[in-house]
């Protein structure tokens, strides 16, 4: 009998770890960036394309890098909170405009509201490449010292906001550069 | 109101298929003719009530009512007619319905279809794939109605993914689907078998054309996703060992160490445990396979929306199902008894070999595809299992079986010799060889794997032409006097070896370049030459696109004008790329529109890929073999009464 049992022992030892799988989340892939220095560039503004932006102005304070990108849906499900949390004046969102026409995208930010202290065109995916940017959205946070601290796959949900990011933000603006 | 009518029809049909599960059973074991009278019934209403709703979601499809969530999110008033049907199975909900029509049509197929079985046998059968039913249902009306309503409807629909809107989708779904869920019909003969204590080659008889039809259908199902892979997703390649692939692959594989152990059990009587053990592992792979798909537990390209409650039903479904198959197998399987003895080299030996190296492939695509589940699940860490990993293990476990398919047809049943094998495979044998020697020379250089691929596909081909030989000149009949499954087996075989020339060449000689390409550039690959003439803006019935127009020469001769597109579709924004290919016996040529460079520039990537084309021929010749095994008629329709197994055993001594 018990050799005629084995494929039920193999079947039951599957489903306990089928039954684990339900509870973890595939898309949640560590980011090799995180604890790295943000990858430097230098790329245009949105609003006034004939100035520059570089992550090094940012010395000093702890901000978020959003990507977004007008042709995203996702991005407008997470777009009202980051409205809110600009509103709150927490920290400085910039916004990476990723693969994205200019006159889309300020149209996109007229509709629906722009959160972003300043919004940076990536137009060709450069940046985008050099951050490792799965899919837009893409949120990280960035320290004083220029390092990312943590990053975000997909839309900013209220969870991860209030029990990631903000206690997160609120240790890291404490610190000393 | 059509669509209550159709959520209407799903619950009417859940208890139908309750009634279909539970009563013939226990009519079955009491021996009541009434109850098991009422497994055909059941079987055939439920099948209509299952078409009603799947009607009823299509014709909501049809007109647009976007005051249901499923064609909201699935629909657009803009879609062209023949993707708004294809769209009904475009999503969770639809597709898990399409999977429901299949089930009950098979069930249906069968109450229509088994007159010749004794009338316990089709009643059990069919209770056990109404036990089936009524978890898919349950599964359906409670975690993936699609009939719910959203009010207010919806002004307009958010459009079928772009990447869906293509031919591909109205054929390749259904088909797969069909092959998927037909297996079904093996499994619930192989419990109705263990339940009855009925194991013997009358059983075997009766589910190998079944499996034989489910096979077919999921054989051309894979082959359709993969030439669909190849010519939608811009890549050039053509299986991508994504988990929703091997979802599809594993009862493949499954299912042909199946098809070969039926035959065994049929003729010799042996094997009936490890018989039945595959039936439950090949129904138990498709479920599996609807589990991983269908819970988002592994990533894939092929992105679904995903929800918690779906992943705990289904995988408690899958729980019930094969752990109660495997358990009943525990229980059942220890009192059948063995077959016909055989020799140690025997076709019954070479068979058994051929289902062990079919199983351990299966295996091994399971462990690749659920490793960074269980990784992940010991909490040690991410990982992803790619292509290097199922390219490494594949190759190995594959050659030993592509030798031995070659010697299984000429052994022997019970006992083969070996001395009399290699004399009449001798000739094959250095055919082979000089095939593997010389043909990568001809096509440009040599590799040891090309060689070894070579090798196998010739040493298979001259096997067969080997046997046609010998069986026109010893049979009395000659070579129309041969049975059509022995032509089916053959045919089956060839589409092997065609195929693994398909898959050696393509990945030994193949060409890609990528380039930027401004009007008038020029670039050749494989001895053809690409000149980028320019794009211009078009539009479709709902997306714009950009055209690229190439002109393809060779040796100075123009042959034909490519054009690939860049599609951007109107309501998602998400571009596609439509690559252009001019196929040929021996080779394809493929251009792509990458992203524009600067204002005349494009990024292009082109392709010569020899004799890729031979991968799916080989794949449509395997379906041939397996629909001309069903004509035969020894195969198809035989009287239980007279499928004694003496009679078969003649016959099996003469194949």
């Amino acid at each position: 009998m018990s050799r005629y049992l084995l494929p039920l022992g193999v079947f039951i030892v599957l489903v306990v770890f089928l039954a684990l799988g339900l509870s973890l989340d595939p898309h949640e892939v560590p980011s090799p960036l995180v604890g790295k220095p943000a990858p430097a560039f230098e790329r245009p503004q949105l609003h006034q394309p004939e100035l520059k932006f570089s992550p090094a102005e940012m010395r000093g304070k702890v901000w978020l890098l959003n990507v977004w990108a007008s042709w995203c849906v996702s991005c407008r499900q997470e777009h009202p909170l980051l409205v809110e949390l600009a509103e709150a004046k927490v920290l400085p969102i910039y916004g990476l405009d990723y693969k994205d026409q200019r006159g889309d995208a300020l149209k996109w930010l007229h509709d629906f509201g722009d959160p972003y202290t300043m919004s940076i065109s990536d137009s060709d995916g450069r940046v985008g490449i050099d951050y490792g940017v799965y899919g837009v959205p893409e949120t990280y946070l960035i320290d004083k010292a220029g390092t990312i601290r943590y990053k975000q796959i997909g839309p900013i949900t209220r969870e991860a906001l209030n029990d990631k990011i903000l206690p997160m933000v609120k240790e890291l603006q404490l610190q000393n550069l | 109101m059509i669509p209550e009518l159709g959520h209407f029809a799903l619950i009417l049909a859940l208890l139908v298929a309750l009634i279909q599960g539970v009563l013939p059973l226990i009519g079955a074991a009491r021996n009541s003719t009434p109850w098991i009278a009422l497994a055909k019934p059941a079987a055939r209403a439920q099948f209509l009530l299952i078409a009603t709703a799947f009607g009823c979601l299509a014709y909501a499809f049809i007109n647009n009512d976007f005051s249901v969530v499923y064609v909201a999110e699935h629909s657009n008033s803009q879609l062209p007619l023949a993707y708004r049907i294809g769209a009904v199975w475009g999503g969770h909900e639809g597709s898990l319905l399409l999977w429901m029509l299949m089930l009950t049509g098979w069930g249906a197929a069968v109450s229509l279809f088994s007159r010749h079985l004794p009338a316990s046998m089709t009643a059990r059968v069919l209770a056990v794939l109404g036990l089936v039913s009524v978890g898919l249902l349950l599964f359906i009306l409670f975690t993936s109605n699609p009939f719910e309503r959203l009010l207010p409807g919806a002004a307009e629909g958010r459009d079928l993914n772009p990447m869906l809107q293509d031919p591909g989708l109205i054929f390749h779904p259904p088909m797969l689907y069909m092959g998927y869920v037909g297996f079904s019909v093996a499994f619930a003969f192989a419990i109705a078998a263990l339940i009855s204590g009925q194991l013997d080659a009358a059983w075997a008889r009766w589910s190998r054309p079944w499996t034989m039809a489910a096979w077919i259908f999921l054989t051309l199902g894979i082959a359709m996703g993969s030439y669909w892979a190849y010519y939608v997703l811009g890549w050039g390649g053509w299986w991508f060992w994504d988990p929703v692939e091997n979802a599809s692959f594993m009862p493949w594989l499954v299912g042909t160490a199946l098809l070969h152990s039926l035959a065994v059990t049929e003729k010799r009587g042996c094997f009936k445990n490890w018989t039945v053990l595959l039936a439950i592992a090949t129904f138990s792979l498709s479920l599996l396979g609807t589990f991983l798909v269908r819970s988002g537990v592994l990533t894939s390209v092929h992105a679904f929306a995903t929800d918690p409650r779906r992943g705990i039903f289904i995988l408690v479904l899958l729980a019930i199902v094969i752990g109660g198959s495997l358990f009943l197998f525990a229980w059942r399987a220890p009192k059948v008894g063995l077959g016909g003895a055989f020799g140690l080299i025997s076709r019954e030996s070479l068979l058994l070999m051929n289902n062990v190296l079919l199983v351990v492939a299966a295996g091994s695509v399971l462990l690749g595809t659920l490793y960074p589940l269980f990784i992940d699940a010991l909490g040690l860490g991410k990982l992803s299992v790619g292509p290097p990993y199922f390219n490494s293990v594949f190759v190995p476990i594959m050659a030993p079986l592509l030798f031995l398919m070659a010697l299984g047809p000429i052994a022997r049943w019970k006992n083969a010799s070996v001395a009399d094998m290699a004399k009449r495979l001798r000739a094959a044998l250095v055919v082979a060889i000089l095939a593997a020697i010389t043909v990568p020379f001809a096509l440009g250089a040599w590799s040891p794997l090309v060689a070894l691929g070579l090798l196998l596909a010739f040493w298979l081909i001259a096997s067969i032409v080997t046997n046609v030989i010998d069986r026109a000149r010893t049979t009395a009949g000659g070579l129309a006097g041969q049975p059509r499954s022995w032509y089916a087996m053959h045919l089956a075989h060839l589409g092997i070896a065609i195929f693994v020339i398909g898959v050696t060449l393509v990945k030994g000689y193949e060409v890609e370049k990528d380039v930027r390409m401004e009007p008038d550039d020029t670039v050749t690959v494989g001895g053809y030459t690409f000149r980028f003439v320019g794009v211009r803006e078009e539009m479709g019935p709902n997306y714009r696109a950009v055209k690229g127009e190439v002109e393809l020469s060779k040796d100075g001769k123009v042959l034909r004008m490519l054009n690939p597109e860049k599609r951007t579709y109107l309501s998602s924004a998400m571009p596609m790329t439509e690559a252009a290919i001019d196929t040929g016996l021996t080779r394809d040529v493929y251009v792509s529109l990458g992203e524009p460079v600067d204002e005349r520039a494009w990024s292009v990537r082109v392709y010569y890929k020899p004799f890729v084309d031979w991968i799916w021929s080989g794949c449509l010749l395997m379906a041939l073999g397996g629909a001309v095994a069903l004509s035969d008629r020894r195969y198809r329709l035989k009287n239980a009464a007279n499928a004694g197994v003496s009679t078969t055993v003649a016959e099996g001594a003469r194949a």
